[in-house]
């Protein structure tokens, strides 16, 4: 091992990262604390015709613009109804706000980055592509999200 | 990079800017001091302040160009094209050396010998190098400040006395820190004084040495020594006493007051005398430089912000209100009020503050064109007028590169070369008209050259070279339709790739960049005169009025400008909104509007509003009314409310691929709305609006030849490909159960609106008393016929050109290519005859009674009407001539052909239907013909106009019945006049 990479083991071990834990159909996310804008209780969503199936709509924050992303769909999961009662965490992504909306928000847990595993490759696609790494935790496994890969996606998919 | 290059950056890009066009300028007007004297002031602090901050390379270089001014200045060197060029190119070589240090932070190695050397030259060149001394003799009659040596001048006297005073004084080495200071200060204040604008003057700032600390010593050691710098620097005695009197509170104020009253005691040279006019030469300078220390130079991004909260104050006003009107009596009300008003004021003033005067978009052009007509060879003057025209920096900023690209093409290939103008009797100044005003919340910009104009016949030729048209579809279009060509993607006319043009950035860019932005852009030319672009484009982008509309529970924005009209469709009455095949249209007044259903566009559920409206029953549905350019199409949406002041935020991101969003938005009560974009509503409507929209001009202005756009109903009946017919000539479109339907003798009958409506088939049997059929329904009076088909395929607006004549079969009149099929084109007239054999007979039965057959001339140049018009009027009992255009119709009449009655249409190439009356009238034998006057467009001004150049009726066309009844009058009251006779 090269001095360099024994530098950052060492490194990353002394460090721990805050996730703002969250559940979207029965599996727990976490998402980095400080890409973490805000957290809503359940808000009315102006549904946009046309869009992606992702996006449930848009909302208003403060006065701000966000784009509700459902995440049950973006995960593949099941989401009649689910818009309506969901709560959201409110991210930034490129310098525009966007609202993921999920089942339930949890506690905020403070996790030592050397303890993070990669995503297993049996992974769903869906799922890996989202997904940064993952722990366990004592009772669950918790999936690190990586926002720019939920959010990054989205225009793209539907330009095709 | 530190705050000082910033800044320094910041400045000059905008004093480079300034530079290039009164560079420019001064080479028209080479005796303008005031000019002279700017140009040299701007070029003079770039030199000061990059030698302040380090900056050898570009120091160098605006020295050498500052010598250069000088000396043009000093009246030593005349302003020659030579002069401003090198000026110019070291203009350019300074600007790139600011966009490297802009880039990197630091100025990029290389030398600007090159440059340098021939300014240089040029500065020491035909005349003998002078002393300063002599240089300052000459220059006596101008104001103090300029023989103190102006701006430069007085720096450097600073600077020499702020050197000498560090020399001399004890206290050198406490004040040295703050003597850079001290010296710019100097400066500074001499500049106030001298040149009356507002700020601190030399005076306060000598009170304010002794304020701080100076002892009298030292404040008379540094007067010496200034007093003695600016005699060093060939300042004369007297004016050196003027000089230092404004040290000296009582000095003020300057000039004529300072200079009598100190060197008064000094003898005087006589040339002196003209002193007393002086301060009124230097007025106008100063209220310039009084006007400028009023600004004050903000970052954008604060503005943006500012304008970001100013928006978000006005929703929140807007939702205070909204819940205000559902109170009643509150003490709220008042200071409510108070703030509406307030937040309105401020939303004005900071939208103030976006705007800037179209001008600062404008700045580069007097040089781009002075470049371009240097390399063209050609004489080009730019005209610029209302360039304190003010708009929003957002739309300043999209229209710099069209406008840019509109003024080059003119240079480029609209001027001529000089020879080519005197030639045709032009000056030998080409002249480029750039001018902007205001117009209803719109700014009108006009881009207009006198030269060539637009060679039509090249244009056509490339038309057909790249594919965009056939010859047969060009044959169909006025002049200006094939001159739209030019906003087509990839169309160039440049003959030649010269570096100025034809850089495959053609009209479509410019078009699509004044489209995005709500504009419009328009063009005319008229080729050897010139050609003009006339642009539409809004004031502003950021906050608009628009009109909300709901469909299927959902509400939106469309923005004002683009609405038309509103038009509401009771459900129980209907009238109008037709169905063809699924799409919808409606008969607004005389046009037919092709419409869209927002609904179906955004792929919204049916079933709510649905409901709601069978319940409410008459509440119907609304049809706004939109252009787009000149393309008119209706939305159907279900509910309108009142417009709002919406402020446009970008869509995200994630959806910006729909077409139909221009933005969103927060209205009053808070909620979140999308801000429909009329441009993507339009191209649903239509693949390609823009060829429709031409097609439609081409209604009003008519074709060139034969082919004009006529709205063809296609359908299928019986065998044997698509069918058309003129949707004009259709009165309405129903559905019926044959089943539902009678026999009657031979014929089948049909119950219709309280009468019997006789059926037939396409091979004019009566159909079979079975099955759903789409009829077209003919209405004349009371009597009526349903034409049965099979399926209603589309309407299409097409330019006809009756291809194949039908001949052998009945009811075909002949066959035409709509939507890239060969379709029959029904001769109604046929089926007409076919059901009702006197259909057209009635009232033709006078003329064929009284005489015979009667010969009618036909003049008509679209094959389509002579094919439709001949067989009818055959059928009726005349005997037709036919004559393609006027002078056809011409010729026959001159060579004395007699003719009963004559028909003419109005629209034709070369003679006109005006003219050709005009013409028939100045023959005696054809005082007294009638000539029906045929036309697709009848208002009454036409008619008046028809009848003044002599018609005797006027008709519309596809009005057949109207054509026969006036052929019937006008020949029987001619007949009356022959029996009297």
């Amino acid at each position: 091992m090269t001095s360099a990479a024994q530098t950052t083991a060492r490194h990353s071990a002394s460090f721990t990262e805050d996730y703002v834990t969250m559940t979207i159909g029965g599996q727990t996310f976490g998402i980095p604390v400080l890409n973490v804008r805000d957290v809503l209780g359940p808000q009315a969503i102006t549904r946009v015709p046309l869009a992606p199936a992702e996006i449930a709509g848009s909302l208003n924050l403060r006065g701000r613009i966000v784009t509700a992303i459902n995440m049950r769909r973006r995960l593949d999961l099941p989401a009649d109804g689910f818009a309506e009662r969901a709560m959201a965490v409110v991210v930034e992504h490129d310098d525009e706000p966007f609202s993921l909306l999920v089942d339930e928000v949890g506690e905020v847990l403070s996790l030592p980055s050397a303890q993070r595993e990669p995503v297993p490759a049996t992974l769903d696609p869906r799922w890996r592509d989202v997904s940064q790494g993952i722990y366990r935790l004592e009772d669950k496994l918790l999936l690190v999200l990586s926002v720019g890969n939920v959010l990054g996606a989205i225009g793209t998919e539907a330009t095709h | 990079m530190d705050d000082l290059l910033t800044d320094f950056l910041t400045e000059t890009c905008e004093a480079l800017d300034v530079l290039d066009s009164e560079i420019v300028e001064l080479e028209q007007r080479p005796g303008d001091p005031a000019l002279l004297g700017s140009i040299f002031r701007v070029m003079h602090t770039i030199k000061g302040t990059c030698g302040f901050l380090g900056l050898p390379r570009l120091e160098a270089v605006a020295h050498a160009a500052e010598d250069v001014l000088g000396r043009v200045r000093a009246g030593e060197l005349e302003v020659s094209g030579e002069v401003i060029s090198h000026v110019l190119a070291a203009l350019d070589r300074i600007k790139e050396l600011v966009s490297a240090l802009g880039a990197s932070g630091s100025e990029p190695e290389g030398s600007d010998d090159d440059v340098i050397a021939v300014l240089r030259r040029m500065a020491d060149g035909n005349a003998t190098p002078v002393a300063p001394k002599e240089a300052a003799e000459p220059a006596k009659q101008g104001t103090l400040y300029e023989r103190a040596g102006s701006a430069s001048g007085i720096d450097t006297a600073c600077e020499l006395a702020c050197n000498g005073f560090l020399a001399k004084s004890p206290e050198a080495a406490a004040l040295a820190p703050d003597m850079l200071k001290l010296q710019f200060a100097l400066a500074k204040g001499f500049e106030v004084a001298l040149q009356q604008v507002p700020g601190i003057d030399i005076a306060d700032v000598m009170t304010c040495l002794t304020d701080n600390g100076w002892n009298d010593d030292d404040v008379s050691l540094l007067a010496g020594e200034l007093a003695e710098a600016f005699r060093s620097l060939g300042v004369d005695q007297d004016d050196v006493a003027s000089l230092t009197s404004l040290l000296r509170r009582g000095g003020k104020p300057v000039e004529a007051e300072a200079v009598q009253s100190v060197a008064a005691p000094v003898s005087r040279p006589a040339s002196e005398a003209a002193k007393p006019s002086a301060p009124s030469t230097a007025e106008k300078p100063e209220a310039g430089q009084a006007a400028q220390t009023q600004t004050l130079r903000v970052n954008i991004d604060v503005l943006e912000d500012l304008m970001t909260l100013v928006s978000e104050l006005v929703l929140t006003r807007n939702q205070l209100l909204q819940i205000m009107r559902g109170q009643g009596d509150t003490p709220f009300a008042t200071p409510l009020q108070r703030l509406n008003q307030v937040t309105t004021e401020l939303q004005e003033s900071v939208m103030m503050t976006r705007m800037q005067p179209i001008g600062n978009a404008w700045g580069k052009l007097p040089r781009l064109v002075r470049d371009l007509s240097q390399e063209l060879g050609k004489k080009i003057e730019l005209v610029m007028t209302g360039a304190d025209t003010e708009l929003d920096r957002q739309i300043l900023d999209s229209i710099r590169d069209p406008l840019t690209h509109m003024v080059r093409n003119s240079a480029d290939h609209g001027i001529e070369a000089v020879a080519d103008r005197l030639a045709r009797g032009k000056p030998e100044h080409g002249t480029i008209e750039l001018s902007a005003r205001h117009e209803g919340g719109h700014i009108v910009v006009v881009v207009a050259d006198d030269g060539r104009g637009l060679p039509t016949a090249k244009i056509r030729e490339k038309v057909i070279a790249n594919g965009l048209a056939t010859e047969a579809q060009l044959d169909g279009m006025s002049e200006q339709q094939i001159q739209q060509f030019i906003f087509r993607p990839g169309f160039s006319t440049a003959a030649a790739v010269t570096s100025v043009s034809g850089r495959g950035v053609g009209m479509d860019v410019v078009r699509n960049n004044i489209e995005k932005i709500g504009g419009i852009i328009e063009f005319q030319s008229t080729e050897g005169v010139g050609s003009r672009f006339i642009i539409k484009i809004p004031l502003t982008l950021a906050i608009v009025s628009a009109l909300i509309v709901e469909c299927s529970g959902e509400r939106f924005a469309l923005p004002q400008n683009s609405v038309v009209e509103l038009v509401r469709i009771s459900r129980n009455a209907q009238k109008g909104l037709e169905n063809i095949n699924g799409r919808p249209v409606y008969r607004l007044r005389d046009r037919l509007l092709p419409l869209v259903s927002l609904r179906e566009i955004l792929g919204l559920p049916e079933e709510e509003t649905d409901r709601s409206s069978a319940q409410t029953g008459a509440d119907g549905t609304y049809v706004v009314v939109s252009q787009v350019g000149a393309f008119v199409f209706g939305i159907i949406v279900d509910k309108v409310f009142d417009t709002e002041e919406i402020v446009v935020k970008p869509v995200s991101r994630s959806m910006r691929h729909i077409s139909c969003f221009s933005g969103t938005t927060i209205l009053g009560d808070g909620r979140v709305i999308m801000i429909l974009d009329p441009n993507g509503l339009a191209s649903a409507v239509s693949a390609a609006p823009h060829a429709e929209a031409a097609a439609q001009a081409g209604r009003v202005e008519r074709g060139a030849h034969g082919g004009e756009a006529v709205s063809m109903l296609v359908f299928e009946a019986k065998s044997g490909g698509p069918k058309a017919v003129p949707l004009s000539l259709v009165a309405r479109l129903e559905e019926a159960d044959l089943a539902t339907a009678e026999k009657a003798g031979s014929r089948t009958v049909l119950q219709y609106r309280g009468g019997l409506m006789p059926l037939i088939d396409l091979d004019g049997n009566a159909p079979e008393l079975s099955g759903k059929h789409p009829i077209l329904v003919f209405v004349d009076g009371s009597r009526m016929l349903g034409l049965v088909v099979d399926r209603v395929i589309d309407i299409v607006e097409t330019a006809l050109d009756l291809q194949l004549a039908g001949g052998s079969r009945p009811g075909i009149l002949g066959s035409a290519i709509i939507s890239g099929a060969a379709t029959d084109i029904i001769d109604t007239v046929h089926y007409l005859r076919l059901c009702d054999a006197d259909w057209f007979e009635v009232e033709t039965e006078k003329p064929f009674g009284a005489e015979g057959e009667r010969s009618v001339l036909l003049v008509e140049d679209s094959a389509f009407f002579r094919n439709l018009l001949i067989p009818m009027l055959t059928i009726a009992g005349y005997s037709v001539t036919v004559a393609e255009h006027g002078e056809a119709a011409m010729t026959l009449c001159k060579e004395g052909a007699q003719f009963d009655i004559i028909v003419s249409d109005i629209e034709m190439p070369g003679l006109s239907g005006f003219d050709l009356v005009r013409e028939l009238r100045a023959d005696s034998r054809l005082k007294e013909v009638p000539i029906v006057a045929l036309s697709s467009h009848a208002n009454p001004q036409d008619i008046e106009r028809g009848m003044e150049a002599g018609f005797t009726d006027y008709v519309t066309k596809l009005d057949p019945k109207a054509l026969l009844g006036a052929l019937s009058r006008t020949s029987a009251s001619n007949l009356a006049k022959e029996v009297a006779a």
